[in-house]
């Protein structure tokens, strides 16, 4: 199995330098160049000249990649023209807002997805299933920003429940110490999320053995005391209420989000786990005496569960696309509204560092449910 | 001789000398092959319209087929083209802009004057255009490419499904919007990117997979053993029976490429003179979209449309499925 992620692993680096090399490429086959940047009208055509030498735009394109990706390496972006400061810089400042925007939408989406799918498959035929049926596709098929708008007219602008905007309420941030930041408050709710939802998968793994009655009452049991202890854990930090603030402006995104993604893992929940109903093995367990919900929790949705999750895999960047127009639409000023402001800028070197981050995002996300699959999987087993 | 008016092969005509029967086949090739066509034609149809959510999808997408179709007759003989003029057009007689809804302007006109009726249906045809073009090229790359991977094996096979996996992992917004910034995006470019990336990608993939089920049919052996060519096996008998597939990812692809253009158009990266996403761009830039359902008239139609047609095009899509895919029939 190690040999396994190991190979993935490599596999994902190879296929993120492909990709750099393809952004790389496509963008010096541009006409006009970098020094068109700094171009005066009064610079000289021998000017420009020195100016390429300088910046090394006279070697070629395969030369220059292999010392961006050397620069990469060491942390070195370059400079944003639009916001003259270090790429890097941008990046360590915006990547923690999207990072948390992506991961609770992630989590809540196959959550809630994967919850109606199976009640749904359960309901079939009847008049619910054809509501939350044309719900969903309406839904998968919804235009995002409009719909995004919609949602903030309906519930900040016209109930008042949620902020219009941005991450946080500058009021309630002031006067604050200086090693006081909005980075420190998410990397500690990111911490504390990623803390409940290893809790929470060691404890399914680890309850597999037990009985559906039994392993609900423990996975129920161990998810309250996990949430009792995070929230203890808040209380007692003094700027509690700053995050807080952040929470209460990420509903409305995350909930947008939710109700946009959701469809596409339930219609597949349900497809998946009428096909598995088929089964011999399903027969047989009724046959032997099984009682109904032991047949459902684990014969059936176990199975019924892999073509889930590894569509959920392929899944993964339209929540981060989702995540860029979300993004614009309630001004998160995490990376995908860098990009697109860098796009509409031609910031180059902006747009290569977002485009890095984007793609890291994503190809990190493949492969940690890749490596999530092997643990889920019963009939595989990696060599 | 009778007129050709049986179907069937019969044998008839009056015995003539010897001892056997002259066979009459009144029916050309051609003929017996539309009347085949025909016959298919009828029993999909059949399959497809037992799935009523399928039938409201098609009742959809002939709703904006027609509205397209009757804008340029409106512009040329109800409406004057001064006034209705979907980018340029401005009525004197409206003072205030937006104005609500009137007999006049079914739809009210927008911050800047214009029909938001007439707006609407020219930008139905651009949708159309742009979706089916995409379509179009996505199908014709993504059967031939998936027809040779799975015949060839090797590293054709390798290089594209590698390919598809990188544009697969990608999020396809966002590649468009760094595309954007590289080359200039109007409604023909975007068409032939998102045709280009979906065709190498994702759509590739099922392709190769249903083209490899085809590849181990007795007729491509018999095929082969007749002196069929390698590429006359590919396309002459495989891409073929990859069509229905193909015509059920146009689908697909439709709503995607519409719902690309109106993102695009939304974040005001897109050269492109009127569109769904112009229209709610232009609502939300104007500052209209946060004043309350007043505005109903602005914030709705655009928005609408695109959630509407991409619905339609995906239910139907779905509908195909069960035709195309015998495993997902009700039974």
């Amino acid at each position: 199995m190690w040999k396994y992620i190991l190979r993935r692993t490599a596999q994902v680096i190879i296929t993120l330098l492909i990709y750099l090399f393809i952004t790389y490429f496509l963008l010096d086959a541009q006409p006009g160049d970098m020094t068109l940047q700094y171009m005066n009208p009064r610079f000289t055509e021998t000017q420009r000249q020195a100016l390429a030498v300088r910046l090394g735009l006279d070697r070629p394109v395969t030369e220059r990649f292999i010392m961006w990706i050397g620069n990469m390496l060491r942390g070195e972006l370059g400079d944003s023209f639009s916001e003259s400061k270090p790429v890097i810089d941008i990046i360590k400042e915006r990547a923690p807002r999207t990072i948390f925007l992506f991961l609770t939408a992630a989590l809540t989406t196959f959550g809630v997805g994967y919850y109606l799918g199976r009640l749904l498959a359960w309901q079939r035929g009847t008049k619910t299933e054809y509501v939350i049926t044309i719900f969903g596709a309406v839904m998968y098929s919804i235009f995002l920003p409009w719909f995004a708008l919609l949602m903030v007219l309906i519930f900040s602008y016209h109930f008042k429940w949620f902020p219009l905007g941005k991450f946080l309420d500058p009021l309630v941030w002031r006067g604050l110490p200086k090693e006081m930041n909005a980075n420190l408050i998410f990397n500690r709710l990111m911490l504390t999320v990623m803390l409940v939802v290893l809790a929470l998968v060691v404890v399914t793994i680890l309850a597999r053995k037990y009985a559906p009655n039994r392993a609900g009452q423990v996975i129920s049991g161990v998810t309250f005391v996990v949430l009792v202890l995070a929230l203890l854990a808040w209380i007692t930090f003094p700027y509690r209420y700053l995050a807080g603030d952040i929470l209460r402006h990420l509903v409305l995104p995350v909930l947008t989000l939710t109700l946009v993604n959701f469809s596409g893992t339930m219609l597949l929940t349900r497809t998946t786990m009428l096909e598995t109903l088929r089964e011999d093995y399903i027969m047989a367990a009724r046959a032997k005496g099984l009682p109904e919900r032991m047949v459902r929790d684990k014969h059936a949705a176990r199975n019924a569960m892999l073509p889930v999750f590894s569509n959920f895999i392929i899944g993964l960047p339209f929540i981060v696309a989702g995540g860029i127009i979300t993004e614009t639409v309630f001004s998160w000023p995490g990376m995908g509204l860098t990009l697109l402001q860098a796009a509409t800028t031609s910031d180059i070197p902006l747009i290569m560092g977002t485009w890095l981050f984007i793609g890291l995002l994503s190809l990190t996300a493949h492969l940690v449910a890749d490596i999530a699959y092997v643990f889920i999987d019963p009939r595989i087993r990696y060599t | 001789m009778t007129e050709r008016t049986s179907y069937s092969t019969f044998l008839g005509g009056e015995m003539t000398t010897g001892t056997q029967p002259q066979i009459y086949i009144h029916e050309t090739v051609r003929h017996n092959r539309l009347r085949r066509y025909w016959k298919n034609l009828k029993e999909t149809w059949g399959l497809f319209a037992e799935d009523k959510i399928g039938l409201l999808g098609l009742g959809i997408i002939i709703f904006y087929a027609l509205l397209a179709a009757a804008h340029p007759i409106l512009m040329n003989t109800v409406w004057d083209s001064k006034v209705y003029d979907p980018f340029i057009g401005n009525d004197p007689l409206v003072i205030n802009n937006p104005s609500p809804p009137s007999a006049t302007h079914i739809l009210g006109t927008d911050p800047m004057g214009r029909d938001v009726l007439s707006q609407l249906m020219s930008s139905t045809r651009n949708e159309f255009v742009l979706g089916f073009l995409a379509a179009i090229i996505t199908v014709i790359l993504a059967t031939s490419i998936g027809a040779i991977a799975a015949y060839f094996g090797g590293w054709p096979d390798v290089l594209f499904m590698r390919l598809a996996d990188l544009i697969n992992i990608l999020p396809f917004i966002a590649l468009l919007v760094v595309l954007s910034a590289f080359i200039k995006m109007n409604l023909w470019v975007l068409a032939i990117v998102i045709g280009i990336l979906s065709g190498f990608g994702g759509t590739t993939i099922i392709f190769k997979a249903q083209a490899l089920t085809i590849k181990v049919k007795p007729y491509i052996e018999s095929a082969k053993v007749a002196g069929g060519s390698d590429w006359h096996v590919v396309f002459y008998h495989i891409v073929p029976n990859l069509m229905p597939l193909a015509f059920l990812n146009m689908m697909f692809t439709v709503t995607g490429a519409i719902f690309s253009e109106a993102a695009l158009s939304f974040f005001g990266l897109l050269n492109v003179r009127m569109s769904w996403g112009i229209m709610i761009y232009t609502t939300q830039a104007a500052g209209y979209m946060l004043r309350g359902l007043d505005y109903w008239y602005l914030i709705l139609p655009g928005g609408l449309s695109i959630t509407l047609l991409c619905t339609a095009f995906y239910l139907m899509g779905r509908a195909l499925d069960s035709v195309v895919n015998p495993r997902l029939r009700k039974r």
